[in-house]
């Protein structure tokens, strides 16, 4: 089968001519209208940051992003440095009643724990297929403000892994956890430079495990995504 | 209007009322999304000062919405995507088709899309031989019944755990006849289990969105159960489809809404997944699909622009108008006729098809205030109903004995003396028939009203009467 997919300048044309018609404009934006959102793109001010998270130095954001992710049903370990993160690891999946097996994100960040020492794990570093039940990755950043978890999809860290296994494990270093959701755009546009931000394929917020209210109105867990997750945050 | 039954909402509305299985499946709404709504609420001091920022957000964009359209789609087509320009449902269809016929697909998973029911492409794809799957479980129960959503955020809510059984039972006919699905957790489980299959099967994954970025190229979505990721993110190609209105500036100002929008929908500080999507896959990453398109609907919503409707272009549907509205929760979405029910349906529904095809919606309303009260954008609702209503009647369509009645009462009003006197006869006639128990059960000229609950009596006089007398002292 093959098929021709339509050329839409036409409709743009038209769209954009409606649109333009309604702000009662005679044709594409003047430069005096152009002036303010090309401002507010360029220099993308915060709007009215809640005040939930502010002043609170290291401890107190960990703190806090440990109290609203467990208020979502995600479970947190502490742990002191990344030697102690595959016994964390092996210690949760034992108490689950998990199998001591799971697929890993290639990522250089969780090399420097001693997965091998621990014997107690069999890790397979890559993409997750059907029949993987537990994964383990790491985490771009922790924002204190909801609990939530920030994912970049890259070589190092397939986004299947987020979503396709029962059990997600995110290991989170301390110092990578922020306030606000501004606090991370404005850390990933330091890390991906550029005038303008080229964000990767896929950035994923999340906020505890899958859910779903959808038979009856009742919550269950483990909708279509993690039924478990828990995060070791280290430091 | 194809496909509608909007103009048949009393009808609708009889029926669904004698529905004992909506009135059970509805009745946790209070303890759910309205309970839910009033804790996070009172846990974010700055809740009302957001929604104030998230209504100027959209403002703005929309008195820029053809500039921040254009560097949308620039800087999404920079990042590898490819976007497509549809005025109506027809031409999205076949931008869809298209796609879906390019890419040899047999299956196309879906992730839940208001734009895509507005379109109709469930149906397009199955009448070319390609077969949807809906993947959130609210959207898969409706599916396997032939329905169509009743709400904008939880498709299925019009449905009992039990009606739920028996559609999987029905449905699913190569599982054990004796299995237990008395728990929600079993239902869950099967239909995880089933849909888990079926994602990998997929060559296209359309799914919507709640905003595009301008500032970098991407959608939005918000879900809570990570279907609207498996269906983008395992399938070769990713279609979304997204309506013109959906465009904000910033990651900052995108921030701003999302702080309001689970709030106000699910009673959730935040939803559980939050996903940005831009462009296709990168030369080294080791999934995600091949191809990334956006099919921008407009189907009416551009002639919204500097109407008297402009301001509903700010709707996040998130439903809490439905959630709190006195008539959907009596009636359910269904009865509603179209695609968008409740609230935001009696303003948006007669907008995009036609008052002609519409006009019971805005009446449907009590004028309670409580939608504006809780909407996160703050829109005039109420107002907006009044203003259809308004072209009804000046379109001839208001129901020939109300277009009397009020000719009959504009007759009174503008004379103040008759006025006053047949008001006063009537009060006094009204109180004396409904004695000592104040209430009525059937009154000439007011069926509609006394057929299904018994009127107030007046308590014997006027309002006008007890003014003159007090001179408005207490």
């Amino acid at each position: 089968m093959s098929a021709e997919v339509p050329d839409t300048a036409k409709s743009r044309a038209a769209i954009l001519g409606a649109i333009r018609r309604g702000l009662g404009r005679d044709g594409a934006p003047t430069r005096a209208q152009r002036e303010a959102p090309e401002t507010r793109l360029a220099t993308h001010p915060r709007n009215l940051q809640p005040a939930r998270t502010a002043g609170a130095d290291h401890g107190g954001l960990a703190h806090l992003f440990r109290h609203y992710a467990e208020a979502v049903q995600a479970t947190v370990t502490e742990v002191a440095d990344m030697a102690s993160v595959p016994a964390a690891v092996a210690d949760y999946l034992r108490r689950e009643n998990l199998p001591a097996r799971a697929v890993m994100a290639p990522d250089p960040a969780l090399d420097a724990a001693p997965w091998a020492e621990t014997g107690m794990l069999s890790i397979r570093r890559g993409k997750p297929t059907e029949s993987d039940e537990v994964s383990v990755t790491s985490a771009f950043a922790g924002i204190a403000e909801t609990g939530t978890l920030v994912m970049l999809s890259g070589k190092e860290h397939p986004s299947t892994l987020n979503f396709l296994p029962e059990t997600h494990i995110v290991v989170l270093s301390a110092d990578r956890v922020v306030g606000t959701y501004e606090d991370v755009w404005d850390r990933i546009r330091r890390k991906m430079g550029g005038a303008v931000p080229r964000l990767p394929r896929t950035v994923n917020l999340v906020t505890g495990p899958s859910r779903s209210g959808d038979i009856q109105q009742t919550l269950l867990l483990g909708a279509h995504g993690p039924r478990r997750l828990h995060i070791v945050l280290v430091g | 209007m194809e496909g509608s039954t909007s103009h048949d909402f009393k009808a609708n509305a009889t029926r669904e009322l004698a529905n004992a299985d909506l009135r059970a499946a509805l009745s946790g709404s209070d303890r759910t999304f309205v309970a839910g709504r009033a804790r996070v609420v009172a846990n974010l001091p700055e809740f009302d000062a957001l929604r104030d920022a998230a209504k100027a957000i959209k403002d703005h964009t929309l008195a820029n919405l053809d500039h921040y359209l254009e560097v949308w789609e620039r800087r999404a087509r920079e990042a590898g995507g490819h976007v497509h320009w549809a005025k109506d449902t027809a031409e999205a269809r076949a931008i869809v088709l298209a796609l879906c016929k390019r890419a040899g697909a047999r299956a196309v998973n879906k992730g839940k899309s208001m734009i895509a029911e507005e379109c109709g492409i469930n149906e397009m794809l199955e009448a070319n031989g390609i077969r949807p799957v809906e993947t959130d479980l609210g959207e898969y129960i409706i599916q396997i019944r032939h329905e169509t959503p009743s709400h904008i955020i939880a498709p299925a809510i019009h449905l009992t755990k039990a009606q739920v059984e028996k559609s999987f039972r029905e449905t699913h006919t190569g599982l054990d006849p004796a299995r237990d699905l008395t728990e929600p957790r079993a239902l869950l489980t099967e239909a995880r289990e089933i849909l888990r299959k079926k994602y990998f099967e997929a060559e296209v994954g359309i799914t919507g969105a709640n905003f595009l970025v301008a500032e970098t190229g991407s959608s939005i979505i918000v879900t809570n159960e990570g279907n609207g990721d498996l269906s983008q993110l395992l399938p070769r190609i990713h279609i979304v489809l997204a309506s013109l209105e959906k465009v904000v500036p910033t990651l900052e100002d995108a921030s701003t809404i999302l702080r309001v929008l689970a709030r106000s929908a699910t009673g959730q500080e935040f939803s559980t997944y939050t996903t940005l999507s831009t462009g296709p896959r990168r030369a080294d990453d080791l999934d995600g699909p091949e191809e990334y398109h956006v099919v921008v609907l407009d189907n009416g919503r551009a002639a919204m622009l500097g109407g008297e409707f402009h301001e509903m272009l700010r709707c996040i549907r998130c439903g809490a108008c439905m959630n709190h509205c006195p008539v959907y929760q009596a009636v359910g979405g269904h009865a509603y006729g179209w695609v968008y029910p409740g609230p935001m349906g009696a303003v948006l529904t007669p907008a995009l098809i036609g008052i002609e095809h519409a006009a019971p919606l805005p009446n449907a309303s009590t004028f309670c205030g409580r939608c504006e009260q809780v909407c996160p954008m703050r829109i005039p609702l109420p107002g907006m109903m009044r203003k259809w209503r308004e072209r009804e009647f000046d379109k001839g369509l208001t129901p020939r004995p109300a277009r009397q009645g009020l000719k009959l009462w504009a007759a009174f009003a503008t004379r103040p003396r008759l006025y006053r006197f047949v008001t006063g006869l009537a009060m006094g006639a009204l109180a004396r028939l409904a004695g000592r128990k104040g209430r009525l059960r059937r009154l000439p000229l007011a069926g509609g009203w006394t057929r299904y609950r018994e009127f107030p009596a007046p308590e014997g006089r006027t309002f006008q009467a007890m003014w003159a007398e007090k001179r408005g002292r207490p």
